[in-house]
């Protein structure tokens, strides 16, 4: 089998070209995916870039992201395959004259009144594609099932028709938020990845390559600031995506060196709860009171 | 290799990590593809097919430097390398020289320890990582005593190496000459971050010192030897009433997560549990978009209902970090019950409700109860008895048949009556009644304990050393 990456390094620098600042776990593990062929579980607090690692794999292979959104209740017509009954019937009333039947028979079980859905897509594309489960904690531990003989074997069974194996094996990612415990079986067949925050360097580093225009000492300070403010025990800390969401503020208001009160002011943005905001700007700005 | 990696997956088994049989040949076949000389990348190869959970990956990296600490040339363990570092120390010496304009001759012996900590203060100030590195290498072999053979653990060792460096007042000198050198005076905000900064300076510098004696002690011991010595229990396994402040400090971390993951069990069981009766109506309505046939029956949504959630919880000393645990995981979850009521005691009671009402910081909440609830009677030692029978007169009345009452403690009641009446009397006007029991099984009914005589009138008496027990309760409980 041929293989994408040829070093971690490569991958770290190709993520890096689509402004994913990859540090080396995730770049290890992505590369080991590839070599192994194995899925990806990508766990870690909401706003951390889980998503966002797949997306931008697909970017830097120039592969087609295919994503299933999980949600409770989702189901193999949603994620395998469907098929087509309205065109069945049709087919049928169409030829309700001739007696031909054994030939309907046959005819309306075949690919052409196959919808396919994202997982079934994935496997059957021609083209280079990157699959996304997205929230895999979402759906019931029983349908979780329905992605295992997908995971390990890259095939789907239908009854009907056989077993449709992947013409390549697509480099596949599932992210859960952790809302409940996967199942040993679902964990078994992943290679797994835990997106933490980030460091101050690296979260730096993000703040620069995602904010257009930023200066140096601004991002650094984002950056800073923003450590000090996960360090304290807060119902929710902030996430990557709320901090480049702060640091955008920060260019819209023109604000070139943050002081406690813009900081105060600001809080908001990276913080949901109003006893955490309370929390945050008490422990921030202590020459204010 | 093989025997060095099984002997690792055996050591991550020991430890309480699921490794199975694929994860590990998954392990075998990814190091395959790994350059064995890249430490982190090894590292990561192994995790990523051993590790599934985020919580063992604490448990796993201690495993991890115990086996393979050695190798890596960066990590080669000082003795081996006496010239190299001797380098360095010159190299450092001169910087030394250079900064300071002041000439300290000799090895590193003559290095007094003032100066070392001069050093440590300097490569903390620009956060150097190759001078903390040697210096925590330094530090530990001068400082520690460390003698081959010795059967004393890692943290006497640890101790003795911290208590020379001084690095409490590390912090404050550092804060210092930092406000000499920028000459101007920081913003508290400024002044803040900046502290935030050496802190997680001297944190690492700490993680170096541990990871210095920690490779030490592996190449006098062996690895095997160490792994059994340093290992750790899981998160979910730590002992509430043995827990250190670290442990604690990780127990809480896990709470959280915790209790979304079992509101989320709960709420998912209660909706797809058993359906309610016919919904006659509601047939009928739909019915009519068949022609009248009830086709398609409608069933009404069963209402479950929520208990009625009353804890009384012991917060003497010994009890104290389990009926905190305790608290806040009920109310984390406080919406998965109808209405939580809380009582704590030691020789008095007092109830806590109201602090927990109106305020989102659970923690907060807990450190009111912890200082300002009155639970003192006449010495502050445990006496169950007295405190129930106040529960019972004052409280009392407000039990129904809806209400579950908890208890937590130990039920170590310095040999003072039980009263063990007031939990029969309470079982009886209750839906249910339990019982949490911090200690082992094994000491229940041993020295003061009197579990037992409480227990016999209650619907369950339950051990609850540690998080996996208390999860597997409450979720029971809802």
């Amino acid at each position: 089998m041929e293989h994408r990456f040829s070093s971690v390094q490569q991958v770290r620098d190709g993520l890096r070209n689509v402004n994913y600042l990859a540090d080396d776990g995730i770049a290890g593990v992505a590369f080991l995916a590839d070599r192994l062929a194995k899925p990806i579980l990508v766990e870690g607090p909401a706003g951390t870039g889980k998503t966002q690692l797949a997306k931008s794999v697909a970017d830097m292979l120039g592969a087609r992201l295919i994503r299933l959104q999980c949600y409770e209740g989702l189901d193999e017509s949603k994620a395998l395959y469907e098929w087509n009954y309205k065109k069945q019937l049709l087919r049928i009333q169409a030829d309700r004259n001739s007696d031909s039947w054994n030939e309907v028979h046959d005819d309306i079980f075949s690919k052409e009144f196959l919808l396919t859905r994202p997982l079934l897509e994935a496997i059957s594309a021609p083209d280079p594609v990157v699959l996304l489960i997205d929230e895999v904690d979402r759906v019931e531990v029983e349908t979780e099932a329905l992605l295992l003989e997908i995971l390990s074997e890259y095939q789907v069974s239908i009854p009907e028709l056989g077993t449709i194996t992947a013409t390549q094996i697509p480099m596949v990612f599932l992210t859960s938020n952790n809302t409940r415990e996967l199942s040993e079986a679902l964990k078994r067949r992943c290679l797994y990845l835990h997106v933490d925050y980030p460091s101050l360097e690296r979260e730096k580093e993000i703040v620069l390559a995602k904010v257009p225009d930023i200066t140096e000492h601004l991002a650094d300070q984002v950056a800073r600031i923003v450590r000090s403010i996960r360090l304290l025990d807060l119902k929710k800390s902030p996430s990557v995506s709320e901090t480049l969401d702060w640091a955008r503020t920060m260019m819209l208001l023109n604000i070139d060196s943050i002081d406690a009160q813009t900081a105060k002011e600001t809080l908001h943005v990276l913080l949901k709860y109003q006893s955490d905001i309370a929390k945050a700007s008490k422990e921030l700005s202590v020459d204010l009171v | 290799m093989l025997d060095l990696l099984s002997g690792f997956v055996q050591e991550l088994r020991n430890a309480g990590l699921p490794v199975s049989l694929t994860e590990n040949l998954d392990a075998m076949e990814a190091v395959r593809h790994i350059p064995l000389e890249d430490r982190d990348a090894f590292k990561y190869a192994l995790g990523a097919t051993m590790v599934k959970n985020s919580a063992h990956w604490r448990s796993f990296e201690t495993v991890f430097e115990v086996y393979f600490s050695l190798r890596g040339p960066e990590y080669k363990i000082v003795e081996g390398t006496e010239d190299e570092l001797e380098q360095m120390w010159r190299e450092m010496q001169e910087q030394m020289q250079q900064g300071e304009g002041k000439g300290s001759s000799g090895g590193m012996d003559s290095l007094t320890p003032e100066e070392i900590a001069q050093m440590l203060m300097k490569a903390l100030m620009n956060g150097d990582q190759a001078m903390m590195r040697a210096l925590a290498k330094q530090s530990v072999q001068r400082f520690a005593g460390m003698e081959p053979g010795r059967p004393v653990g890692g943290t006497y060792y640890l101790y003795r190496t911290l208590r020379n460096l001084d690095l409490d007042n590390m912090l404050q000198k550092l804060m210092e000459a930092s406000k000499q050198e920028t000459g101007s005076d920081l913003t508290a905000l400024e002044e803040r971050l900046e502290k935030d900064e050496y802190e997680s300076r001297i944190d690492s510098f700490k993680k170096e010192i541990e990871a210095e004696i920690r490779r030490r002690l592996v190449a006098d011991r062996g690895a095997e030897a160490m792994a059994k010595t340093l290992r750790k229990p899981l998160p979910e396994d730590v002992e509430f009433m043995h827990a250190s402040r670290d442990e604690m400090q990780l127990l809480k971390k896990s709470l959280y997560p915790l209790t979304r993951k079992l509101a989320a069990r709960l709420a998912r069981k209660r909706r797809h549990g058993r359906k309610g009766p016919l919904d006659f109506r509601n047939t009928v309505r739909h019915s009519l978009s068949y022609g009248g046939i009830p086709a398609e029956p409608k069933f009404k949504q069963p209402r479950p209902s929520k208990p009625e959630l009353m804890v009384v919880a012991d917060i003497s000393g010994s009890v104290a970090a389990f009926a905190r645990f305790t608290l806040m995981l009920v109310y984390a979850m406080q919406n998965q019950f109808s209405k939580v009521r809380s009582f704590v005691f030691i020789d008095g009671i007092d109830e806590v409700t109201e602090y927990f009402k109106g305020t989102e910081d659970i923690g907060e909440a807990i450190h009111r109860v912890n200082t300002e609830a009155d639970v003192v009677w006449v010495d502050g030692h445990s006496d169950y008895g007295h405190a129930f029978e106040v529960f019972w007169d004052r409280y009392g009345k407000s039990i129904g048949p809806k209400t579950t009452v908890l208890f937590l403690g130990d039920a170590r009641n310095n040999y003072h009556a039980s009263q063990a009446w007031v939990v029969q009397e309470v079982r009886k006007k209750a839906r249910q009644v339990y019982w949490l029991n911090p200690e082992p099984k094994s000491y229940w009914n041993t020295g003061d304990s009197i579990v037992g005589e409480y227990a016999g009138h209650t619907d369950g008496a339950y051990e609850c050393r540690n998080l996996r027990q208390l999860e597997a309760f409450v979720e029971k409980l809802a």
